[in-house]
């Protein structure tokens, strides 16, 4: 019995051994030989799962790169980035580094900070995607920078998103524009306005969104959190949702789970404004019947936060060269013009219009963003992300606050 | 080879949940190798302590396992009391299978759609007898003291006790004692009560612990009806587990432990109750009095089985209009336009995952049922009967929190080096699905006529050509009833589909409860639809394979 | 032609004896054993055919023509066995019943037709037993009996669910029928008619013979 199981795990060794020299050999700048080793495999994408319109979006990138290339997609649904992390984190933990079950992430922000400070990533291999170009890097930092942390082509930008709110314009005459306005609103309207539960990203964003309206020194929100600067800036954040949360839905006792249950809440007049990530969501939700046809999307005079989100593959995944095909498909023209078509999804494209062909131009110019969306030039200022360590401080502070009550 | 069956099926149940439970024990204490905890420390446990608000999520764990099964079965008994023999006491009989086989988390959709404040029932009575023109905002589902997810799972657990009232009255004779207290005076209710229940109690223990266990420690359910702030311990100790954190683990692994105990707690004051009642009801029994429970209507019972019913049945229909509704303005009744978008859309991932549902349940229950035959049979001709500590055991899986245990588990497959994929989670599907196929199957097994096997054997044949052509053919029913029940616990998991598959084994259930947290009600409607009628599959074949095997025996629509 | 031999069969539970016998039964006697309910003759009858419950203890051989098969399993030794209900299998037709206790691989039809034929049950080859009437029913199930060639037939209160005017007649036929193929026949009753067709009667814990000594109460 030993001696057989002696066999398997030489047999094993070598296996793995062979693997991962292969693997090593995958060098981006080689792009043909890169599609060839992609041929028949399978691409475990881990992506947040919480919308059927991206999980339709993922199954049609899944077709297409199956039609084109030859090899399969297998979204894994997740209901946090954080589930796709701790799965890598525990299997390099036993030990398991070429056989990965985590081919590629959808990821940003602490997650992406924290997997490329523990060495979790593959990489750099970003920039060498032919489609990366299209990105205009020297002139868009944020197709560089994770939230201040540099991405050193650790991951592929793929999708940027900004925060934007909308509200029914046939029950609500003038919406308020910034944090100040909207305590104001809600202590007229009480139970009228919800945000989802942190440490949700949206509901983590509209805490971050407030502090960087009412904190006093903005500047220090990019720089790392430090204690002798942290309970400053953030009490007027804790003042502010002290006053708010009585006047929130159900009393601030429960909140909705993400960015689907506050739409929810707006279709099912509960609440009066919900916001999201996605300029072009409130008219993807008309077309799609959930919100009425009269709802309009705006942002606040102060700018809303912005962020890029990225596409990372781990440093033990088996499926290295589809994950490389997978992403570069992804950032291609096609594949983000149909991204950013309300009637599929309706999230912006990482692209600069200027380095595209005109036919590429296109595919972006004839897009309707429907009579709900604001047209890139109306977005105004994208405030960028903070520091992660504020996110992750001001989740725990807030779950210390506000658990429980 | 029959012997090793009882053995085989007690090792499926034991065996995992033991080496669960001491995997999650060690890290609880901070022993995790893997992850670099090597010393013991309490080092988790205090951490888990700091965590805000955990008073109130072990509160409302504790008080939910307690409260849904004193009401529970209360009302399995008021009705049992009340209407016993009476045409709404059969109809109620023949309700019990579909309510069962509707998986809890589609029940919990359903039931949340009906009473939010935005729901089927708001929008029914609004604006004409409400006069809402918005939703109320009123705090019904997700509500802080879990009362709606208490109400949720009361519904769905008078069933089961009434399936095992069902299973056990036939043994103590209700009616005879009945009749016997009521020709001494007795109000009827009281008759029941004083003479019937001492009896049928002892037989329905193990149900009633199964109840609390699972009401105490339940996941699907509570994400989709608990509160959200603070959760319950077992939603707490999942997202703990998910953490990118590594060190997380150890204070899962303790929450883990501490869901343990909670339930563990819950029995223990449950069972305390069970001395007070015994020592108060002596008095009650042997005092004579005649008149009390008078006041005790059959409408009571009959009333709270009523609601229980409609609460599932139209939940279930609320999703249905959901599925198919394009928008639906609050207050109106129904959608001003209907769309089969959403089936559409959903279409090519339904048809896998119920692909996927089916062959996993499917495995599963054909593998108890394997086993559980395997068992019976032993049983039967060894002419010993299954004692306690084999039922005990059997209930195992069902008592054990599976937070607990199931966390074990994943710790133990990571180690042992085993990929997540189908075969782990059908063999975590078994360990659930076997003791429900046993209890299924045991009660039709043992009563069918030992005289059958005797006429069988004394013709010549052999004992196991007599259980093929004999047994077998008798018992078709019975046995395909316990396949449909397999099929649809296996395809109401949850947790160890979630778990031990790591997300790569997507069930009508796993997905269902991914779009839960918010979603488009839509797509909601529709997948809690699917997941409600997958185990009606295996009910179908249940009753028409029967049908038509035997289209030419009219004997065989009879046997005992 | 067999002879079936109870040798100080002694039933007991907890130390109770229950029943005591020592009895011979010649080819095509037949034996009744009579006394009151409870006494334990159904469990005689399970001890012969090889059934006894553990909980039961049990000495004493069971012989058939000097054979021992007291340690046999029940299907080996063909001993034949009628309950008071004809206990037709309700999942085969009338022939599945009858062949379930046929050997051999050669023209089973056929000589389960020429079976059927003999007890005026030509054509009935393939109905529902449900269809059957009880008369039919008893026949069938003696029928099935004999064909599977036992060496001995025991009858457990065979006749009590017949109604009066089919009793005696459906009793008569049977013993007539069991006599004529020289089987030795045990039944177990508690009627006196059924008694009175016997060729010798036994009560448990006492022997008597009809016609000889010594004579029964």
């Amino acid at each position: 019995m030993f001696t057989m199981l002696k066999n398997v795990l030489l047999a094993l060794a070598a296996v793995i051994a062979v693997g991962s020299h292969a693997l090593a050999e995958l060098d981006p700048a080689k792009w043909s030989a890169v599609a060839e080793e992609a041929r028949g495999q399978t691409v475990y994408w881990n992506a947040w799962a919480g919308e059927s319109r991206i999980n339709d979006y993922i199954a049609w990138a899944g077709r297409e790169v199956e039609a084109r290339y030859g090899f399969k997609v297998v979204h894994v649904k997740i209901g946090d980035t954080a589930e796709a992390v701790a799965r890598v984190v525990g299997e390099k933990a036993a030990g398991n580094t070429a056989a990965g079950a985590v081919d590629m992430i959808w990821i940003n922000g602490e997650n992406f900070s924290s997997m490329k400070r523990n060495g979790l990533l593959f990489g750099p291999w970003a920039e060498a995607l032919p489609n990366f170009a299209l990105t205009d890097p020297d002139n868009n930092r944020g197709v560089r920078e994770d939230f201040t942390v540099p991405v050193e082509g650790f991951e592929a930008p793929w999708g940027k998103a900004q925060i934007v709110l909308y509200y029914d314009a046939a029950r609500l005459n003038a919406p308020p524009k910034s944090m100040t306005a909207l305590l104001a609103w809600a202590k007229a309207n009480p139970g009228r306005f919800a945000y989802p539960l942190p440490p949700d990203f949206l509901g983590s964003t509209f805490l971050k969104q407030a502090l960087m309206e009412l904190s006093p020194d903005r500047e220090a929100l990019y720089r790392p959190a430090e204690d002798a600067i942290y309970g400053r800036a953030t009490a007027p954040l804790w003042a502010f949702l002290d006053q708010l949360h009585p006047n929130l839905w159900r009393g601030g006792m429960a909140f909705p789970g993400n960015s689907s249950g506050l739409r929810r809440l707006v279709a099912d007049n509960e609440i009066d404004i919900g916001f999201s990530f996605h300029p072009a969501e409130a008219s993807a939700a008309i077309a799609n019947g959930e919100l009425p046809d009269t709802v309009r999307t705006y942002i606040l005079d102060g700018g809303t936060i912005g962020n890029v989100s990225f596409l990372a593959i781990p440093f033990n995944g088996t499926h290295k060269a589809g994950a490389l095909i997978l992403a570069n498909f992804l950032l291609s023209p096609e594949a983000q013009a149909h991204k950013e078509d309300p009637a599929t999804w309706g999230s912006s494209t990482v692209l600069a219009m200027n380095k595209l062909s005109s036919e590429q131009k296109a595919l972006f110019d004839r897009l309707d963003l429907g009579k709900a969306a604001l047209r890139p030039e109306e977005l105004g200022a994208i405030l960028p992300e903070p520091h992660p360590s504020w996110m992750e401080r001001l989740e725990k502070d807030w779950a210390g606050r506000y658990s429980g009550r | 080879m029959l012997r090793i069956a009882p053995t085989v099926a007690v090792a499926l149940l034991t065996v995992p949940i033991a080496v669960g439970l001491l995997a999650v024990l060690l890290p609880s204490f901070g022993y995790l190798p893997v992850i670099g905890g090597t010393e013991l420390t309490f080092d988790p446990w205090r951490r888990l302590f700091a965590q805000p608000a955990l008073a109130k999520s072990i509160v409302v764990s504790l008080t939910s396992g307690l409260f849904t099964t004193a009401v529970a079965l209360a009302a399995v008994c008021l009705f049992i009391a009340g209407s016993s023999r009476t045409r709404i006491y059969s109809w109620f009989r023949r309700l019990i299978s579909p309510l069962l086989s509707v998986p809890h988390a589609a029940a919990a959709f359903g039931f949340a759609f009906l009473v939010a404040p935005s729901g089927l029932l708001a929008r029914t009575f609004s604006p004409w007898a409400t006069g809402w023109e918005r939703p109320p905002d009123i705090l019904i589902v997700h509500d802080p003291w879990g009362l709606t997810m208490m109400v949720g799972l009361v519904a769905k657990e008078i069933p089961f006790l009434m399936l095992m009232c069902f299973a056990a009255l036939p043994q103590i004779e209700p009616a005879r004692r009945v009749t016997l207290a009521r020709s001494l005076g007795y109000a009827p209710a009281a008759a029941w009560f004083k003479t019937v229940f001492p009896g049928l109690y002892p037989l329905i223990r193990l149900p009633v612990y199964a109840v609390i266990a699972y009401a105490s420690s339940t996941v699907d359910v509570a994400l989709i009806l608990g509160p959200t702030n603070p959760p319950t311990v077992s939603v707490a100790v999942i997202r703990w587990l998910n953490d990118p954190d590594l060190s997380m683990r150890f204070m899962a692994s303790a929450g883990a432990v501490l869901q343990l105990i909670i339930t563990v707690a819950a029995i223990a004051i449950w069972w305390g109750l069970e001395v007070v009642v015994r020592i108060l009801g002596r008095r009650w029994l042997e005092n004579g009095d005649r008149s009390s429970l008078r006041g005790i209507s059959p409408i009571w019972g009959a009333g709270f089985m009523a609601l229980s019913a409609a609460a599932i049945f139209l939940g279930l229909s609320g999703l249905a209009i959901s599925s198919l509704a394009g928008f639906w303005r609050f207050p109106e009744i129904l959608p001003a336009a209907f769309t089969l978008r959403a089936w559409e859309r959903s279409g090519p991932a339904i048809a896998e995952t119920i692909w996927t549902s089916l062959l996993l349940g499917g495995i599963a229950a054909a593998v108890s049922l394997a086993v559980v035959t395997g068992a019976l049979e032993n049983e039967v001709r060894r002419h010993r009967r299954a004692g306690h500590t084999a039922m005990l055991l059997l209930y195992l899986p069902l008592i054990v929190p599976q937070t607990a245990f199931l966390l074990g588990m994943v710790f133990s497959i990571e180690l042992a080096g085993v990929r997540p994929g189908f075969w782990p989670v059908v063999f975590s599907h078994i360990v659930f699905v076997l003791p429900y196929v046993y209890l299924s199957l045991s009660e039709p097994y043992r009563r069918l006529d030992p005289r059958w096997i005797q006429v069988a054997l004394s013709l010549g044949t052999s004992p196991a050509r007599a259980f093929w052509r004999v047994r077998l053919p008798l018992l078709m029913m019975p046995f395909l009833a316990a396949f449909a029940i397999g099929l649809a616990v296996s395809v109401g998991l949850y947790l160890p589909t979630l778990l031990i598959g790591a997300g790569r084994v997507a069930t009508v259930t796993t997905e269902a409860v991914a779009l839960s947290s918010g979603g488009d009600r839509r797509i909601i409607g529709v997948w809690a639809l699917v997941q409600a009628f997958v185990p009606a599959f295996g009910f179908t074949i249940a009753l028409l394979v029967p049908r038509f095997l035997w289209r030419n025996r009219r004997g065989m629509r009879e046997i005992r | 032609m067999t002879r079936l031999q109870m040798e100080a069969v002694r039933i007991s539970m907890g130390g109770q004896t229950l029943v005591e016998i020592d009895e011979e039964v010649s080819p095509g006697e037949v034996l009744a054993i009579m006394g009151p309910s409870g006494a334990g003759k159904s469990t005689l009858l399970s001890y012969i055919a090889g059934f006894l419950d553990p909980a039961f203890d049990a000495t004493g051989r069971i012989l058939i023509n000097d054979e021992d098969v007291t340690r046999k399993p029940a299907e080996a030794r063909r001993i034949g066995l009628l309950f008071q209900d004809p206990l037709l299998f309700p999942h085969l037709s009338v022939a599945g019943n009858l062949m379930f206790g046929l050997t051999g691989r050669a023209g089973r039809r056929q000589r389960v037709a020429e079976a059927l034929a003999t007890m005026g049950l030509a054509g009935f080859a393939d109905r529902d037993t449900a269809t059957l009437s009880g008369g039919q029913k008893a026949r069938v199930a003696l029928l099935r009996t004999l064909l599977s060639e036992p060496n001995a037939m025991l009858l457990d209160e065979p006749f009590s669910k017949l109604d009066l005017s089919l009793r005696t007649e459906v009793r008569a036929f049977v013993l007539n029928r069991l006599r004529s193929s020289g089987l030795p026949t045990i039944f177990v009753t508690h009627d006196g008619g059924d008694a009175e067709a016997a060729d010798r009667i036994v009560l448990i814990g006492t022997s008597c013979a009809k016609r000889g000594n010594p004579p029964c109460e």
